[in-house]
């Protein structure tokens, strides 16, 4: 690819598009389909990723992974229940590597608990390369860099 | 140098006194939900008598190297001056109080406050301030500091610092016992185990805002109760089961905890767990969440979390290494800070396992997140109930070390050292 072509750009802003749906929509079997089988994806906070730290919040290697982190969510972690709300902004396309699209998107969470207000739950952007397969484009690395210094309790949900 | 507040100024604001109902097996909710007992706590706990975790020497290798962090509700800056020592000062200009130090970390060769630029050394004391004799004009020198300003009587106020193990420590009270006393023989020999003189390397952080008390991080390190009940995706995969072979010992204040297990095998799960919605057939889809490789300095335990009051929990779960800080925020919040670290000789594959275990533990870890729900979710009820308390009586009401995981009596222990110090 030398430069984005109508269809691929369109197909590009579905796939953020579907990925803020399917993460609030609470079908979480929905959120692992987005990625390759060998993905990597990593919630990480601002303050490790710019001073080089490896540590993440949430650091998985594989879509097996994420069906683990699909089954926690639904099976073992107890949590308070709420409603996740993405805004996701356009993604601006960073660099283009054969087939492999390169491209970052700002975003921020808004978290509704049951009987309470709705807050700003988590903001950042995510830095993405995205391949085309057989079943559309897929990320194969999304690395979720926040900025919020202070995670509001705790994350259950996929961002 | 020890900023205490007078007594009189405590007992002005004191709450009527506590219920206790019979020695600490049943809490009063007004240790949680009081703000007077909570600025005892911050003076008694945080600002006297008691060492305060601050962080690791490898988060400043270098000469200049600081980082800002807290202890209790105060700013402190944990800095290795140019020759090498390593100081805890107040982030605190001695001029008119603003905490200059806003980078969270970085190096510099002087503190420098913006206000009026008064400029300290590394170690805290003054070296200069801006117009101190006056400004002349027509030669004759305009305002300045009194004749008698002395540069030595306003610099940073200065912790007493204790380090050991690469792991730093810092008190406001400089008539500190030493550390190792501090900690006492048997807690001492689970903090050496851990810091056992390796160098650390700096993993990385996460940060969480918890609201409840800073005492039920305590409680839920000290607490073998619920890991099996709460956590179904430790009894899930076989991390956690109440039968492990294990100890809890205290320090002989009983402030100071280690919960000290052993992975064992025997026996079905489910029996143990009592668990009903237990999945013994559960398979991970990839299973090097649980890659686990025993490490030679373990010396048979596979996990070990220590709890040293009131400051930091000390967490070592399988390969999974961390410091958890509390810094509280009121009564009512705490920050929660977990520095995950390595050592030194880590091959490439150990260090790649740290950071993959390091899933199950933090804000979004499957066996951490649900503990600050549940202590989100008591701290409501200690706001909303007042007058009520809870029931820690699992394995009877005293205090005493065990070699098992059925039991509450690290709760118990560490308030009746509470009570020593706060209701004296
Ligand atoms: S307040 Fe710091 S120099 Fe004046
Ligand atoms: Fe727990």
């Amino acid at each position: 690819m030398s430069a984005l072509g109508f269809d691929d750009w369109y197909a590009l802003t579905q796939l953020y598009a579907d990925y803020a749906s399917a993460v609030d929509s609470g079908d979480w079997d929905l959120w692992p389909e987005f990625f390759t089988d060998d993905c990597v994806y990593r919630l990480q906070p601002r303050e490790n990723f710019e001073r080089g730290l490896p540590l993440a919040t949430l650091r998985f290697e594989s879509k097996g992974m994420l069906k683990d982190r699909v089954y926690g969510i639904r099976e073992t972690l107890f949590h308070d229940p709420y409603y996740q709300r993405h805004i996701v902004g356009t993604p601006v396309i960073r660099k283009l590597d054969g087939d492999r699209i390169h491209a970052e998107a700002n975003y921020a969470v808004i978290r509704t608990k049951l009987s309470a207000l709705s807050t700003v739950f988590n903001a950042g952007r995510t830095l993405d390369e995205i391949v085309r397969t057989p079943a559309g484009f897929k990320f194969a690395s999304r690395l979720v860099i926040y900025d919020s210094e202070m995670i509001p309790n705790s994350i259950i949900y996929p961002i | 140098m020890n900023a205490s507040i007078p007594l009189s100024d405590l007992v002005s604001t004191a709450s009527p006194p506590l219920n206790w109902e019979s020695g600490t097996s049943r809490i009063p909710f007004a240790v949680y939900n009081d703000p007077a007992l909570h600025a005892r706590e911050l003076q008694r706990f945080f600002y006297e008598q008691h060492w305060c975790y601050v962080g690791l020497e490898a988060e400043i290798p270098n000469p200049g190297d600081y980082k800002r962090t807290e202890i209790g509700e105060r700013s402190v800056i944990l800095v290795r001056a140019l020759d090498g020592a390593i100081h805890v000062v107040e982030n605190a200009c001695a001029h008119r109080g603003v905490a200059f130090c806003r980078a969270r970390s970085g190096n510099a060769q002087a503190f420098v406050c913006p206000y009026h630029q008064w400029n300290y050394a590394l170690d805290g004391r003054l070296r200069g301030v801006p117009m101190r004799h006056g400004v002349k004009r027509d030669g004759v020198a305009q305002g300045g500091m009194p004749v008698d300003f002395n540069l030595a009587d306003h610099g940073l106020t200065r912790l007493k610092v204790a380090t050991r193990g690469g792991v730093v420590f810092a008190s406001f009270d400089h008539d500190i016992e030493p550390f190792e006393d501090f900690l006492g023989p048997d807690i001492l020999r689970y903090f050496d185990r851990l810091f056992d003189g390796r160098r650390l390397t700096i993993l990385g952080y996460n940060r969480q805002r918890i609201p409840g008390n800073w005492k039920l991080m305590q409680e839920n390190i000290k607490d073998p109760y619920h890991p099996g009940l709460l956590h179904t995706w430790f009894v899930t995969f076989g991390l956690w089961r109440a039968d492990n072979e294990s100890r809890l010992v205290m320090d002989r204040h009983h402030r100071h905890a280690a919960m000290i297990s052993t992975r064992g095998n025997a026996g079905k799960v489910s029996e143990v767990s009592q668990v009903s919605s237990f999945k013994q057939t559960m398979r991970l889809h990839d299973p090097r969440f649980l890659d686990i490789v025993p490490e030679p300095w373990w010396n048979g335990p596979t996990a070990v979390m220590t709890t040293l009051f009131p400051s930091v929990i000390l967490q070592q779960q399988v390969n999974s290494v961390s410091t958890r800080q509390i810094v509280p925020d009121d009564h009512g919040h705490f920050d929660f800070v977990w520095t995950h670290f390595g050592f030194e000789d880590d091959t490439p594959e150990m260090t790649e396992r740290r950071l993959r275990q390091a899933n199950l533990f933090g804000p979004a870890g499957f066996v951490s997140a649900d503990d600050g729900e549940v202590i989100e979710f008591s701290q409501q009820t200690f706001e909303a109930k007042r007058g009520h308390r809870t029931v820690a009586e699992l394995g009877g009401r005293d205090v005493g070390n065990t070699d098992h995981m059925v039991t509450e009596t690290l709760i118990r222990g560490m308030y009746r050292y509470w009570r020593a110090v706060i209701e004296r």
